[in-house]
């Protein structure tokens, strides 16, 4: 079962990531993959060009990484530790997949498995790894399989293994799937499961790129990420920068998507810096009889904006200065007849929930946070509890928690107190409540 | 030289330090043991093998019972209480029985928006049961679970390794019969 | 050195540091939880949180945790920074949210870092209004209780236990706000080092159980700077006492021997001070129809019923003690005179003793401080098994290992304090150790190579890799082909080393053991290496003993004879030599006095008992293994509670019974004097007047508090006794009060410091405020004297006696000696929580040995040991060497078996 994708007519010089999604949506075979210049990239790359140059050629492409964070791919890359001395490492691919309202990785891996594993040859290359693993979360079930027999066919065909594609290059990939756990898509996060540890992300600095899983050299990137390298081998930084032309300084293409209550659902791939707007009515606008009240630009760690913000490129420095972030770029619509109040409820409790645990912030800030909105939620909110959300989201913001996973959390709950207010002021019935009108004294020595 | 690891295997059979950390009530069967082996081969160390390992018992047993603890910590060559934390991290590690089948309903905010909570009470309704929770029957476990990446079909879910969705709360009792 | 500007103001600090700990080094207080001194930053708690400036124009700053911030030069930060304040509170606030707030309840009460951080944030008033996540506690053991709800989830356990401690049974599980710090299962906590989760832990989760038996606050104890007796470490410990009991031992900061961490024996096995047992009042034993009476003497009845019986004596015999101060050895070989004095040490083991001094003062290479064991990146132990004769060393050998992953993370610029990153950089990669005993051990985790043999293998293969290591040291005979790999390894290992470490000891009895440690030393030393030499010596005293000198405890058991007197000091004859021969000698005597603290056998045996103080009651030199000579200070006065106690230190009896004897004036009334003869008697011993500060110390003209000065209930304390209070008691031997009078500050340099407390400062954090720098040295230096450094002229030549194999007989065992961190120390396991951690008197072959014999663990075996009959249930091991019978060291365990033969007994062969 895949998720629909819109545009019918799908090419290669508009669509890299997606022209080869075939129309019966089963997962596209190695033969096929080749019949479509598949793997031509990573030959001409391991002819052609050094890895030094083909940071370049990242770099020069300027494709923002994917995960949601919008790191340049190409900077990442010309910033691992390589060289005389240093071990070879690894590049990890983030296909943890679990950010509410995310669904575009789980379409590549499904249907396109070899795009991915040329993707991460790429990477692979450039980088000076010795392995690749896929970090995939478990219950995609049916990438995992579509993943491990397209592994098995590059394996066959020696395009993965001792010598890639004849070339003097060796390089594999292996596959680990996950036991739940969103935090594991934070990168730190995820070279720690990957090791067998708990999921708590590690310090940065050092950054994976010196000291990443088993202490080596590690490249984590997203799905999505990865699958925009073999193109632009191919076709150059130059043609990359130029799909999205004058709507963004971000290159390339996205897949972008929206769910919710819109007629029809699904993802979509346009050039960086299509509008919010395109995107819905792509998939038919509102169901019919609801208006759009507020939308998430790219899942659940994203900010609220508003139908008046419809119209700006949903690229990341844009989506940035409109007090939200781009994040994965896979939009959820909130119609009018939805509550805010139990939206940032149901993502705050998310994120108590998944919280590694590690800080205190997150760890005990975030729970906390969440029964304030329970309270509102259900009407008993008390004098105080929306200037205390407001402290508590200002606390958990960015640089006050060991990782992005709180201030992720903090994001919604801001903008949800900026935009919404009234919302959440209508929640509150108590004065403040007997027991502690009078503050308690905790105690002193 | 690198360190190895402590294999328990390599060390002694009779050791005059006694320690009280492994029962040996639970025995890993044969397939589990050789698939817990070849995992380790995959990685630069064996420690990395425990979530696997985890998952390699739960498929055969549904859950994780408390020897399967130390047996793994004993394959792997690691500290019992290190699977441990790992296995009471992980949320798709179950560390007590759980029931035939398992369901997990996402939670997060598109199934959220398409009206996930009348699903959800559909099932505790339909079961009898709330989120943790296993029928009597020990047919159904019921669990949230994060995003599932299928967004655009909420309110979804997945019953084993099935994924259903767009779910109608009126299709509950139709869904749960193809899980006997 | 950098320059950083805090607040406005200016300071230079050390560059390498992250801005917490340089901060805290300053005296200015930053909050915090998750860092410690001793295990680095991992920026979990977020506590910590200061603002840092781009520069002096910058009027905005961010947040950084101060743990994780390196120290820049020129870096602008400031602490009192309104959105650091505000933040900080509101992570206590967090903190505190599921914190049960029983503080009254709490055994962490009033030395708690968690309060004292919750009062300088500043949270007083309690804003969160749900309901309080609890936890189920479990069960884990004698030592540790455990209270899972005042956890703060700071992970500081899990990273003592597990990374710098090596223990493998405490973890974290679960995740988000459930996370729980515990065992898998109910059970007791196996590590060594498992009592420092009391201090370590921030909050009152893991506390100290010996001290719950009979729970005071802080507060309400008296303390004293103390040394622990239990093996020959030197430990610096703090005893707390109220109402003349010990209550509970914490570690005592010394920034070159312990620094912040003590084992378990030395923290809870101070039991036997105050067990009811204990001899309390002088005793005479009267023969009368046919019994034997116990008659209770005071003071002057003792003195003069002793000086009587031993006038009349044609020779007096002292037998000394290496568990006893320096000071009461001395005072005892006044009191006979040299010629008749032991050191009541056996005589191999005196030798033994005799042998490493020599090797310590003459050979080639210095022996380090505990701290600097942790700065090497090579380890050999020969023989010893550390974990068991000297924990502690054992852990700094585990971080002596551990340096490897900071030396590698600096390779690629990351500083040592960060440690989650120096850990997964190293992935367990390690200096390497080499372990040569007599069978495992329970650091055979930290060993890259292990050998396992009998004693003269552990010599033979240290002779061996001398010899790898200098062609003119001697060489070994006959080595196999695997021995012969592992000396080129060892030997290699060593070369390649920039700080090698050798260490040995006595515990083996093994003299050759020893002399191939010294060749070691010597053949590094003609190869220009740098390195150094741990020779581990065994009681608290041993080393002290060893040079103060004197008879071995044989030739006194031996020369006892008719018309002799004895004075036994602080020694049970029993627990050292055989039985029948111990009951011969004294037997022999006309009279024996017996001076101790425990109701020992030979207290019961003795004519006359004379009721000594411990290390609670007393003060004293000892010198630890180290050559380190460092003075414990008495902690209360027994009589203030117990009028009928008569309990003086050794010395003051001694010294009493010597001028009685003589029918004069005494000449000694203070410690000092008596330490000053004894300096000026033995040379060697000069450096012990330096051991510590004079009775006349002062500061700022004031005596040193014993009592923190919220000290409580003291009108009222001896309310059962007598309802006017009595003055305190004076202290003429120290410069301590035994009251909360005097000084108790931390602006003073000072070295000998009995509690730490600063203001706001109740928990052993209170340390910071006592160092130079922290997790430095004290700021008036770490207390203690070195009394020797090896000559710088090398003299020592080369042993070379090399020993011959071992030859194995079918007919009879080789016995060894098994040390047990709980049970090999005679007085420690004489306290009840460590007799609960003993283990069960057993007898240990070989696999191979036990299937020869058709035998398996758990069979009765009985073995005959010279006059000793065994019988045992069998413990096998598979790394013990064939022909070698494993005996425990334990108290119930004959003494005198060492290397003696053990036979099978008829019946068992049947
Ligand atoms: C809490 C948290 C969860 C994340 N989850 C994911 C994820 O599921 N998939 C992903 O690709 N990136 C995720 N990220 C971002 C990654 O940390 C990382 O930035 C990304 O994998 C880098 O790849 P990119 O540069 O190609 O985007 C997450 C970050 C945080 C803080
Ligand atoms: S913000 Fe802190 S507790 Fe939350 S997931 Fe990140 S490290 Fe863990
Ligand atoms: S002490 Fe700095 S974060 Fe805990």
């Amino acid at each position: 079962m895949s998720s629909r994708l819109f545009h019918t007519s799908r090419n290669p010089e508009t669509h890299p990531l997606t022209f080869r999604v075939r129309d019966d949506r089963a997962p596209v075979g190695l033969e096929e993959y080749q019949d479509t210049r598949g793997y031509e990239a990573v030959r001409n790359m391991l002819r052609d060009l050094s890895p030094d140059e083909l940071i370049e050629r990242m770099k020069a492409a300027n494709v923002r990484g994917r995960g949601g964070g919008g790191f340049s791919a190409g900077m990442k890359w010309s910033l691992t530790m390589k060289g005389e001395g240093v071990p070879r490492g690894y590049i990890v691919c983030n296909a943890d997949e679990m950010e509410p309202g995310t669904f575009k990785d789980r379409l590549l891996m499904e249907e396109l498995p070899h795009l991915l594993i040329e993707g991460m040859i790429i990477a692979g290359y450039a980088n000076n790894a010795r392995l690749g693993y896929i970090f995939l979360r478990g219950e995609y079930v049916e990438a995992a399989h579509r993943i491990e027999q397209a592994l098995q066919e590059a394996r066959a065909a020696g395009i993965l293994g001792p010598k890639v594609c004849g070339y003097d290059f060796d390089f594999d990939i292996y596959l680990h799937t996950g036991a739940g756990r969103y935090i594991c898509g934070e990168e730190t996060a995820l070279i720690n499961s990957l090791e067998g540890r708990r999921a708590n992300p590690r310090s940065k600095p050092p950054f994976p790129g010196q000291s990443g899983a088993w202490g080596k050299p590690t490249v984590v990137n997203n799905v999505e990420t990865l699958c925009n390298g073999p193109a632009i081998v191919l076709r150059g930084a130059d043609w990359y920068q130029s799909l999205s032309g004058e709507r963004s300084n971000d290159g390339g293409t996205k897949l972008y998507g929206v769910s919710g209550k819109v007629k029809e659902p699904g993802l979509v791939e346009l050039p960086m810096g299509a509008s919010a707007r395109e995107i819905i009515d792509m998939a038919g606008g509102m169901r019919d009889g609801l208006e759009l009240k507020a939308w998430l630009p790219g899942g659940g760690s994203t900010g609220f904006l508003l139908p008046e913000h419809l119209d700006l490129t949903m690229d990341f420095d844009t989506i940035g200065k409109a007090g939200s972030r781009l994040g994965t770029g896979l939009l959820a619509v909130i119609a009018d007849n939805q509550s805010i109040v139990s939206l940032t409820r149901n993502l705050e409790d998310f994120f108590a929930r998944e919280s590694c645990g590690w800080c205190t912030p997150c760890r005990d800030g975030l729970p906390w946070t969440a029964r304030i909105l329970h309270s509102l939620e259900k009407g008993e909110g008390e004098n105080g509890d929306i200037e205390m959300l407001e402290s508590l989201a200002s606390d958990l913001g960015p640089g006050k928690t060991f990782c992005a996973h709180a201030p992720g959390a903090a994001m919604p709950l801001q903008t949800a107190l900026k935009h919404f207010r009234a919302e959440f002021e209508a929640g509150i019935s108590h004065p403040q409540r007997e027991a502690h009108a009078e503050p308690i004294p905790v105690g002193s020595v | 030289m690198e360190p190895s690891t402590r294999d328990a295997s390599a060390s002694s059979s009779y050791s005059l330090i006694a320690s009280d950390q492994y029962p040996d009530d639970f025995v890993l069967s044969d397939e589990e043991r050789e698939a817990i082996e070849q995992e380790k081969g995959h990685f630069e160390n064996p420690r990395a093998a425990s979530i696997e390992a985890l998952k390699i018992v739960q498929k055969r047993r549904g859950w994780v019972p408390d020897g399967a603890i130390y047996a793994i910590s004993n394959v792997l060559g690691i500290p019992s209480s290190d699977v441990e934390g790992v296995a009471t991290f992980y949320s798709l590690i179950f560390r007590q029985p759980v029931g035939r089948h398992v369901i997990l309903i996402c939670d997060s905010s598109s199934c959220f928006l398409t009206d996930y909570e009348q699903l959800r009470d559909a099932f505790t309704r339909e079961l009898g049961i709330g989120f943790g929770q296993t029928t009597e029957d020990n047919r159904f476990t019921l669990l949230p679970v994060c995003c599932l990446g299928a967004c655009d079909r909420g309110p979804a879910l997945m019953i084993d390794e099935d994924l259903h969705g767009p779910v109608d709360p009126g299709d509950v009792a139709s869904l749960l019969e193809q899980y006997a | 050195m950098a320059t950083i500007h805090v607040d406005g103001k200016d300071y230079e600090v050390d560059g390498s540091d992250n801005l917490l700990h340089a901060c805290l080094s300053l005296g200015l207080d930053i909050p915090y939880f998750c860092w410690h001194p001793a295990m680095g930053s991992v920026g979990a708690c977020r506590q910590c949180a200061v603002k840092q400036y781009k520069d002096a124009d910058d009027t905005r700053g961010t947040l950084v945790m101060s743990c994780m911030a390196p120290v820049k030069d020129d870096a602008y930060i400031s602490i009192e920074d309104d959105e650091a304040k505000d933040f900080r509170a509101s992570v206590i606030e967090w903190l505190m949210t599921n914190h049960p707030h029983d503080c009254p309840v709490c055994e962490e009460g009033g030395h708690c870092h968690l309060q004292d951080m919750t009062v300088m944030t500043g949270h007083d008033r309690r804003r969160y209004r749900f309901a309080k996540r609890t936890h189920r506690n479990q069960n884990l053991g004698p030592f540790i209780g455990h209270e899972m709800n005042r956890c703060i989830t700071c992970y500081r356990c899990v990273r003592f236990y597990k990374d710098y401690a090596g223990g493998e049974d405490l973890g974290a599980f679960g995740a988000h706000e459930n996370i729980y710090f515990g065992r898998t299962t109910d059970g007791t906590l196996e590590n060594e080092f498992s009592g420092n989760l009391t201090e370590v832990c921030p909050t009152g989760v893991f506390t100290d159980q010996t001290h719950s038996e009979h729970y005071t606050r802080k507060w309400d104890m008296q303390f004293a700077p103390s040394i622990c007796h239990g093996c020959s470490s030197g430990c610096n410990i703090s005893p707390g006492e109220r109402y003349g009991d010990v209550r509970r031992i914490e570690n005592r900061y010394n920034g070159e021997v312990n620094h912040y961490f003590l084992c378990d024996r030395g923290r809870f096995g101070y039991g036997y001070v105050n067990r009811a047992d204990r001899p309390r009042q002088p005793v005479m034993r009267v023969d009368s129809d046919d019994e034997r009476r116990d008659e209770l003497l005071d003071v002057g009845g003792a003195l003069d019923h002793s000086a009587e019986r031993l006038k009349k004596a044609q020779r007096v015999i002292g037998i000394g003690s290496p568990r006893a101060s320096l000071e009461s050895n001395h005072v005892l070989r006044e009191l006979v005179g040299a010629e008749h004095f032991s050191t009541g040490i056996a005589q191999q083991e005196y030798e033994n003793l005799q042998l490493m001094l020599e090797i310590q003062r003459e050979g080639a290479l210095p022996t380090p401080s505990m701290r600097e064991i942790e700065d090497h990146d090579a380890v050999i132990v020969l023989g010893e098994d550390l974990m068991q004769t000297a924990a502690r060393v054992a852990l700094a050998v585990r971080q002596a290992a551990n340096g490897r992953a900071q030396d590698l993370a600096a390779e690629i610029g990351i500083p040592a304090w960060n440690a989650n990153a120096v850990n997964t950089l190293a992935q367990g990669r390690q200096y390497p150790v080499f372990l040569a005993t007599l069978t495992e051990t329970r650091m055979d985790d930290l060993a890259r190579e292990r050998f396992h043999g009998s004693a003269e293998e552990i010599a033979r293969l240290g002779f061996a890799v001398a010899h790898a290591l200098d062609d003119s040291a001697p060489a070994v005979e006959g080595l196999d082909e695997a021995t012969q790999t592992l000396v080129s390894t060892i030997a290699e290992a060593l070369m390649t080393a920039e700080r090698p470490l050798i260490i040995s000891g006595g515990s083996m009895g093994s003299r050759e053991v020893i002399q191939a440690a010294a060749n070691l030393a010597r053949a590094l030393r003609q190869r220009d290496r740098r390195g150094s030499l741990t020779l581990v010596s065994g009681e608290a005293n041993s080393t002290g003993l060893a040079m103060l000198g004197g008879h071995s405890l044989d030739w006194a058991l031996d020369s006892l004879g008719e018309g002799d007197a004895v004075v036994v000091l602080e020694n049970d004859l029993y627990a050292r030599a055989d039985a029948e021969r111990v009951d011969r000698a004294l037997g022999a005597a006309e009279c024996v006095v017996c001076a101790d603290h425990q109701s020992t056998p030979t207290w019961l045996r003795a004519d006359i008992g004379l009721p000594v103080a411990t290390f609670a009651e007393g003060d004293g030199t000892l010198v630890s293994h180290e050559g380190r000579a460092q003075r414990f200070f008495q902690v209360y006065d027994p009589s203030y509670y117990r009028p009928n106690d008569l309990t003086h230190e050794s010395w003051r009896w001694l010294h009493a019974l010597h001028t009685t004897m003589e029918a004069r004036r005494v000449d000694w009334t203070q410690l000092d004097e008596v330490t000053e003869d004894c300096a000026e008697h033995h040379p060697q011993l000069a450096g012990i007047r330096d051991a510590a500060p004079s009775a006349s110390f002062r500061i700022k003209g004031q005596k040193l508090a014993r009592e923190p000065h919220r000290y409580s209930g003291r009108t009222a304390m001896r309310a059962n006794i007598s309802v006017s209070e009595p003055r305190a008691p004076q202290d003429a031997d120290s410069a301590f009060t035994f009251s909360m009078e005097g000084y108790n500050g931390y602006a003073e340099p000072r070295s000998q410091v009995a509690f730490a407390w600063a203001p706001g400062w109740n928990s052993p954090q209170a340390w910071n405020k006592f160092q130079d720098e922290v997790g430095g040295h004290l700021t008036g230096s770490d207390p203690g004297n070195r009394l020797f450094e090896p000559e710088p002229d090398n003299r020592l030549e080369y042993f070379t006696a090399v020993p011959g194999r071992f030859e194995q007989r079918d007919d009879a065992w080789r016995v060894a000696r098994l040390p047990h961190l709980f049970g090999s120390d005679e007085m420690s396991a004489r306290a009840e929580p460590i007799q609960q951690r003993m283990s069960a008197p057993y007898v240990a072959l070989s696999e191979g040995d036990a299937r020869r014999l058709g035998v398996d663990v758990g069979t009765e075996l009985t073995f005959t040991i010279g006059s000793h009959r065994l019988t045992l249930p069998l413990r096998i091991s598979s790394e013990l060497r064939d022909g070698v019978l494993g005996v425990p060291a334990l108290p119930t365990m004959p003494a005198a078996v060492n290397h003696e033969w053990a036979h099978l007994g008829e019946e068992t062969k049947a």
